[in-house]
């Protein structure tokens, strides 16, 4: 007997992957920024002349980078209420995306920090600046520019790879796809359907990162 | 219920282990060779063909790896295949890897001089020898490091293949979990065998990096 395809067994179900669309964007938005704001202050870290602090960032990049996104995401969700931290599905799912974003973020911005000429930083010494404005007014842009496609490819990865958090319940948007696999057995139509939506939206967001950066960068160029 | 020691817990896991293992050397040649032939028809250079390379990359970049694996488990048994967790996880992977291999790869083909195509077919060669003698031995220089760098991303894949039901590292994990309540030890003691498994590939490839950058000038 062969299979019938029927997609439009999934049209009474819109709504489930509306809302999964919606929660994996909240869930990309929230981790990508509080991700980067976390690699910018670790790559500062890792960039300061404190070795001991450094060295602890150092561990926390090597560590994430090491270890698959599942694992981490389960070690938070199920492995942190035994230490008194107990978290729902969706703090869980931020909280991993964050510190994974993080890691990664930390290192590609320190690449980005590396390259920054070091007259730059001599020159703003010289006009007296102290190290928090020279960071802020003369670093970190024109680092993050340097990286931002870097940067871009991973925050697309960290949205794609929220896709496993389905596995603790978060209800994204492979959440709301094996709901509806669940309640009609249309396994296949269900995922062919969520991947396109997958690959939609990695296409939009990273147009959308680069309409960002153009807006972040290019303007300042003639300040 | 059973006890479990902590050496139980761990013996377990590394039993378990030796399937994430297999899994990813599997994954990681099996899609070395699929890559290697999409960059070779890429690199031929009929445009359609360009395009639909082109295109398979952007499909599994552009999608996670867990549709991927959902699409082939639950998509090949409907063309009459029966596939088990294994040869969905081994299939799903290997396309995966061969994807981003090849992905690299061009990279490393193009970086090499336009120059070197056009001397060594002023010398006669056709396109199989130029790449076999000329291009693939100084494109293979270059991509060793981001290859082994990428060797990482295969293995941490491995783990999302725990879900469509294959028993490796972090599907054992969950299981022992169910068994001894002690979610913080067991995910603990399979976030640290996965990072012995990769921490030195990493060192390796950033090893190999400092290595070529030399010679790459």
């Amino acid at each position: 007997m062969a299979y019938k395809f029927d997609f439009g067994a999934i049209v009474p179900h819109w709504q489930l992957l509306f809302d999964g669309v919606i929660l994996t964007t909240e869930l990309t938005v929230i981790g990508a920024v509080v991700g980067v704001g976390l690699g910018i202050m670790g790559a500062w870290a890792r960039a300061s002349r404190a070795p001991v602090i450094s060295q602890i960032v150092g561990v926390y990049v090597e560590l994430i980078r090491n270890t698959p996104f599942l694992v981490q995401l389960f070690f938070i969700f199920f492995g942190l209420p035994a230490l008194g931290v107990k978290l729902t599905e969706f703090q869980a799912a931020v909280l991993a995306m964050i510190v994974n974003l993080g890691a990664y973020s930390t290192e590609i911005i320190r690449a980005g920090i590396q390259a920054i000429p070091q007259g730059q930083i001599e020159a703003a010494q010289s006009l007296a600046m102290n190290r928090v404005q020279i960071f802020r007014y003369v670093v970190i842009l024109p680092a993050l520019k340097k990286i931002w496609p870097a940067l871009s490819s991973q925050i697309v990865i960290v949205m794609l790879g929220s896709s496993v958090c389905s596995q603790i319940a978060a209800e994204e948007l492979t959440f709301g796809a094996n709901y509806i696999q669940a309640l009609n057995f249309r396994a296949f139509e269900v995922y062919f359907v969520v991947t396109g939506l997958y690959l939609v939206m990695s296409i939009l967001l990273r147009m959308g990162l680069k309409v960002l950066g153009n807006f972040l960068f290019e303007r300042r160029r003639h300040v | 219920m059973s006890e479990f020691s902590l050496w139980d817990i761990v013996y377990n896991l590394l039993l378990a282990a030796r399937w994430t293992v297999l899994l990813s050397l599997t994954a990681f040649v099996l899609g070395g060779l699929v890559g290697l032939l999409l960059l070779m028809v890429r690199t031929a250079g009929n445009p359609w063909v360009i395009r639909l390379v082109r295109g398979y990359v952007e499909l599994f970049q552009g999608t996670p790896l867990l549709m991927q694996l959902f699409i082939v488990f639950f998509g090949l048994p409907l063309i009459g295949l029966d596939v088990s967790p294994w040869v969905a996880a081994t299939l799903g992977l290997t396309l995966f890897t061969s994807a981003f291999l090849t992905e690299i790869w061009r990279g490393c083909v193009e970086s090499i001089g336009k120059g070197q195509w056009e001397a060594s077919a002023s010398l006669g060669m056709n396109f199989t020898q130029q790449m076999r003698y000329i291009v693939l031995p100084q494109a293979l220089r270059i991509a060793i490091p981001p290859t082994v760098g990428f060797s990482v991303q295969v293995v941490k894949g491995t783990a999302v293949a725990s879900i469509i039901g294959f028993v490796e590292l972090t599907k054992a994990g969950t299981m022992i979990t169910n068994a001894t309540y002690e979610p913080f030890t067991v995910y603990g003691c399979v976030a640290v065998m996965y990072f012995l498994i990769c921490y030195p590939l990493s060192l390796f490839a950033r090893h190999l990096e400092g290595k070529f950058r030399h010679v790459a000038r």
